[in-house]
């Protein structure tokens, strides 16, 4: 195919009309682990498989699920380091906003920036995009949002959405099960199950990650303890 | 190292003669000014003498020195005309760009947040401007403040005045605000303190400008006072 020809450069577009690398990079995130966010009424539930190449891995010291504000957080599905390049950045972009404005950064406003980082990477010379799809769940004076930031630097906001490995089933169990005026914590029970529909093996508090963010507007991920309770409750 | 000349150089041997203890303070005597800004109940009054001088001469009686930012926020700008000019551009440039992002105004808070960060970005060469920031805040909530000319804020209750005629305002509001008071009667007394103030103050007067903001509408007069 002619595209194949133009996948050396990240900034020479195919005759297809397609940048090849961010194709790739899409791919990268397709085979990453699972990960999910759900919009409540009242907040935000993002998720996340957490598969340790050991089991000799210590799990505690793994957190894929981070702050990005006191009010803001985030998730990513592809390669560990590359979101942390992101993390490391969106957290600059927002205390620079507080500190110029005193304001907490809106979260649009986050995502927007973290898109354009993202969106620089595909049109430098001498660099390759990121190889992960964020969701970015925050609660302020506009209400709870979900968006999911891909390594092209679009955005979109969603209700629900999932990204990695088993989008397309967790995409349609999502659609099947989302509901607009849903409260969070079963908005967490639908996450968890949406989980437990392409885990493989046991799901427990180790193997996956949960962060949510209510009215109260402060992100939290949740202890393995506190993610043992609610999936005893779907049980 | 040689100091680039500033412009008003020229004129420090004019000032010396006349401002020998004021040290640098000379420029911010230039054009002269009077501003007050005075909080009410649900509402706010932000006024500003009309003259523009260079020095002892009166060059024009009509002088802007409260901008509008957006519709419930008002800046007043004291100091050197071309500073507070050039300074309101950059401000309104910065909220347009914020409106358009944002989809939304900015606070008052928040504004007074930027006009620090802008005026401290200018640290070791400074905008000899002092601004007062009037605006209405959430819940309809009056917010007024000061800054120097770096950026140092200074929040008030009550009112905020800033200018040539700064220390003449401060005696006159001290002694005529009262706390919660309603549109017209705080018109009056912004009113009677700016014309009082003005008139000890041979740098600042040609008249009164006071807007009267309520969360429904905003009101803007033209005070008539000693014209010298």
């Amino acid at each position: 195919m002619g595209d194949s020809q133009y996948s050396f450069s990240l900034t020479t577009f195919s005759p297809s009309g397609k940048l090849v690398q961010i194709e790739h990079a899409l791919t990268a995130v397709g085979s990453g682990q699972t990960s999910l966010g759900i919009k409540a009424s009242n907040g935000v539930v993002i998720a996340t498989e957490k598969k340790l190449p050991s089991i000799l891995v210590d799990e505690a010291s793994v957190q894929k699920i981070q702050t990005l504000t006191p009010n803001i957080g985030v998730v990513y599905s592809g390669m560990g380091p590359d979101s942390r390049v992101l993390v490391r950045k969106s957290r600059k972009q927002a205390e620079q906003y507080y500190r110029l404005y005193k304001e907490q950064i809106p979260v649009t406003q986050l995502v927007r920036e973290t898109a354009t980082v993202m969106q620089e990477f595909t049109q430098s010379g001498g660099v390759r995009p990121f190889g992960v799809s964020l969701l970015v769940a925050g609660y302020d004076d506009k209400g709870p949002q979900l968006y999911q930031v891909d390594p092209s630097g679009s955005y979109f906001s969603w209700k629900a959405s999932a990204m990695g490995k088993n989008v397309s089933n967790a995409k349609a169990f999502l659609e099947k099960r989302y509901t607009e005026d849903t409260e969070l914590d079963d908005a967490v029970h639908t996450a968890i199950l949406t989980l437990k529909e392409g885990f493989e093996g046991q799901i427990s508090g180790k193997n996956i990650e949960i962060g949510m963010i209510g009215s109260d507007r402060i992100f939290r991920v949740l202890s393995p303890s506190e993610v043992e309770d609610y999936l005893q409750e779907v049980e | 190292m040689r100091r680039k000349a500033l412009a008003f150089d020229h004129f420090l041997h004019l000032n010396v003669g006349k401002c020998s203890n004021f040290g640098s303070g000379v420029i911010f005597e230039y054009n002269g000014s009077a501003l007050v800004a005075m909080v009410g109940k649900n509402c706010f009054a932000i006024a500003s003498d009309r003259r523009l001088g260079v020095q002892l001469q009166t060059i024009a009686t009509d002088f802007q020195k409260i901008y509008r930012i957006h519709h419930t926020l008002f800046i007043g700008l004291a100091g050197l005309a071309t500073d507070t000019q050039t300074l309101y551009q950059r401000l309104v440039f910065r909220h347009k760009l914020y409106h358009l992002r944002e989809e939304r105004d900015m606070k008052p808070e928040t504004f007074a947040s930027l006009v620090s960060a802008v005026l401290y970005e200018k640290r070791f060469g400074p905008y000899f401007c002092q601004p007062v920031i009037a605006g209405l805040g959430d819940d309809d909530k009056p917010f007024i403040c000061t800054m120097d000319s770096i950026g140092a804020k200074e929040l008030a209750k009550d009112f905020v005045v800033a200018g040539t005629a700064s220390e003449s305002l401060y005696g006159a509001c001290e002694s005529m605000f009262k706390p919660d008071m309603e549109a017209e009667e705080l018109f009056e007394t912004i009113s009677q303190a700016l014309i009082s103030s003005v008139d000890r103050d041979c740098l600042s007067g040609w008249g009164g400008h006071v807007y009267l903001v309520t969360p429904t509408e905003v009101t803007e007069r033209i005070l008539k006072g000693r014209m010298d």
